[in-house]
């Protein structure tokens, strides 16, 4: 009861505020939903959909620059002989990143998120239908480049892979430290770059595994081809 | 600018809760642990509601502290960032609260 002027609030009967914000009339409706629900409901179902397809998507995300694009190049040139793969792009404009999949003949559809800052479940579930990639393939899915938005959002895929490249800096890892905690893998990118860098690859593991305990880390060169291997057998054990 | 997407997720939520009746304000909890700035919510919330049934609303957010568990001394303690490590010196521990994004309540009528 309201001790200003004696009416119950919620009851509808009395429709008046108090100077001290106190509102009469209203009712408080408890709702205990996450945020991201919907988001999340479609990423179930794009899992799911995935799963029936035997399909194995990775969702790989780095900053601007970080070399995922020639990475994929340089992973679809090596392995489509062994197993079927698609790409689906994400950036905020143009395809050139579609283009250069498309180059290799693997099949490639870009979304572009306009002023969005990341790929969502919704655009990934359209992408899919577009694509419809083949029973048994591998599907990369190439987020908008940036270390912070993509983390939170679940697109359906089975991992999660954050590129850095060594020309970033060694504290990548701290700077940006959402992104490396929810990572399963951390791919340390560019390393034919390393003598002319000042990048400390030990440190970088690191500060990874000070957000990441759990995390795998591998060094390659999607350039030169060094350290690849390793990449594509953690692709073969998953 | 994640919170934009987040903040038209809730706005979407709660003129769908509403059902056509006035909203006074939404609340909602966003722990330590998201990766979500309070003040950037805010400021999308303005923009977002302008033209829903919602417009004029309050948001409140709710910021409970990270929580973990440390499984090597078996105890809970308040983490600032993401960086987590007990106070023992263990690096076995799970995050037990502050991750949490969440529409709890909305006031209307």
């Amino acid at each position: 009861m309201c001790a200003t002027c004696g009416c119950t609030p919620g009851t509808g009967a009395h429709h008046h505020d108090h100077a001290d914000g106190h509102a009469h009339g209203t009712e408080t409706i408890t709702l205990e939903q996450k945020v991201l629900a919907k988001n999340d409901g479609i990423a179930h179902d794009n899992r799911a959909w995935l799963a029936d397809r035997d399909i194995l998507a990775v969702n790989l995300m780095s900053s601007p620059g970080a070399g995922k694009t020639t990475l994929l190049q340089r992973t679809i040139t090596e392995l489509s002989a062994v197993r079927p793969v698609a790409v689906i792009e994400g950036d905020q404009e143009t395809t050139f990143d579609a283009d250069r999949i498309r180059q290799t003949g693997c099949p490639v559809v870009q979304v572009n998120t306009g002023a969005g800052c990341h790929l969502d479940a919704e655009m990934v579930r359209g992408a899919l239908t577009g694509l419809d990639p083949s029973r048994g393939s591998l599907l990369f899915v190439e987020n908008v480049g940036n270390l912070v938005c993509p983390a939170m959002f679940d697109l359906g895929e089975e991992h999660k892979v954050v590129v850095i490249s060594v020309t970033e800096g060694t504290d990548k890892p701290l700077k940006y430290p959402y992104m490396f905690a929810v990572a399963d893998l951390v791919l340390i990118n560019k390393i034919d770059l390393l003598p002319y860098v000042d990048f400390e690859v030990d440190t970088c593991t690191a500060y990874a595994r000070s957000v990441n305990p759990a995390v795998r880390i591998l060094t390659v060169s999607a350039t030169t081809g060094a350290g690849m291997p390793d990449w594509y057998g953690w692709l073969a054990g998953h | 600018m994640h919170e934009l997407s987040i903040t038209q997720s809730i706005v979407e939520l709660a003129c769908e809760k509403a059902a056509g009746r006035p909203v006074r304000s939404v609340r909602v909890r966003a722990g330590k642990l998201t990766a979500v700035v309070a003040d950037s919510m805010l400021f999308c919330f303005e923009l977002v509601v302008q033209g829903t049934p919602i417009e004029g609303a309050r948001l409140e957010i709710e910021q409970p502290p990270g929580r973990a568990h440390c499984r090597v001394c078996d105890t809970e303690f308040t983490v600032e960032d993401l960086i987590l490590l007990c106070p023992c010196g263990s690096a076995d521990v799970a995050v037990v609260a502050g991750r949490e994004l969440e529409l709890l309540s909305m006031e209307v009528g």
